[in-house]
């Protein structure tokens, strides 16, 4: 293999590169105000969660594998992900055939 | 994985999550989004997490995000006319995050766990398993049979929440039928 003599990432760096994405996901359900792009951002924020679940099943050897165990808890988060969205854009969509409007700030019923 | 790569497809996640949420199109948006999904998944490969990166991009990639820019054409959603952010709401987006991301470096660098990635020992794995099954001969033959790993523990020691996770898609599935007719009330 011609890259065996390159450094590999270590476990401190995946956990930072996840929490930038975390961090990203979280500004965006801050700042933007189109419900369908905060929706997309909290998926943003799973993902990297995943990111996480992924490199300590790795940097975790049991018996010479990798953790299962933690990659078996992505396959489940992907999975009540899928659902989730589903179920959160049939949501949107009623939302916009009731009020003709996605934008948050626009959608004051509960004076929140 | 060696560094540069990670750097590379690590570049490629973050840029990709950063123009989902600075984009002014919805559907911008949702193409960066699958942008920074694939970045994600080549990390999952390189991780040795192949059936995870796979199902990252078929589930993420391709379905989830299909069903966002379907949603959004459907709504026929224009960019947003007036094109700046609420200042208190940009401030409130930067500073919350920022404080994150600096508090996680501050314990990050507290740990001293600078360890490098364990070698997989694939040949002494095998013999933990029956003979004359896949993952025995894949593994001797130094390969690492990720799914078929993945897949026996999913109908062994994950039986019970993977009925679960059925029923869940079953109600999702009902609960969107009923969301989406006509007269909900």
């Amino acid at each position: 293999m011609p890259f065996d003599s390159l450094p590999t990432p270590t476990l401190n760096e995946y956990l930072m590169i996840s929490g930038l994405l975390f961090a990203i996901g979280l500004a965006g359900v801050i700042i933007r105000r189109n419900i369908i792009v905060i929706f997309m951002c909290l998926e943003m924020m799973l993902a990297a969660a995943s990111l996480t679940l992924v490199a300590f099943s790795r940097f975790h050897t049991v018996d010479g594998l990798p953790d299962y165990d933690g990659q078996m808890l992505v396959f489940f988060v992907i999975t009540v992900a899928a659902a989730e969205v589903a179920v959160g854009l049939a949501i949107i969509v009623s939302l916009y055939r009731a009020r003709q409007t996605i934008q948050t700030d626009e959608l004051t019923s509960l004076r929140g | 994985m060696p560094s540069p790569l990670f750097y590379i497809f690590a570049a490629i996640m973050l840029i990709g999550g950063t123009m989902v949420v600075f984009m002014r199109n919805p559907v911008s948006s949702a193409l960066s989004m699958v942008l920074s999904f694939l970045g994600l998944a080549a990390l999952f490969v390189g991780l040795d997490a192949y059936l995870i990166g796979i199902l990252q991009i078929l589930v993420y990639a391709g379905a989830i995000m299909v069903l966002f820019i379907f949603i959004i054409m459907l709504l026929d959603l224009k960019a947003e006319e007036n094109t700046s952010f609420r200042p208190a709401a940009l401030a409130a987006g930067i500073v919350i995050p920022l404080m994150l991301v600096f508090q996680l470096t501050g314990v990050i660098n507290n740990q001293d766990s600078l360890r490098d990635i364990p070698a997989l020992e694939l040949e002494q794995a095998a013999t933990n398993f029956d003979k004359n099954t896949m993952i025995h001969k894949r593994l001797k033959d130094g390969r690492l049979p990720d799914t078929h790993l993945l897949g026996k523990k999913l109908y062994t020691d994950y039986n019970f929440p993977l009925q679960m996770v059925a029923v869940l898609l079953l109600v999702a599935t009902i609960g969107c039928v009923s969301l989406s007719r006509k007269n909900s009330k």
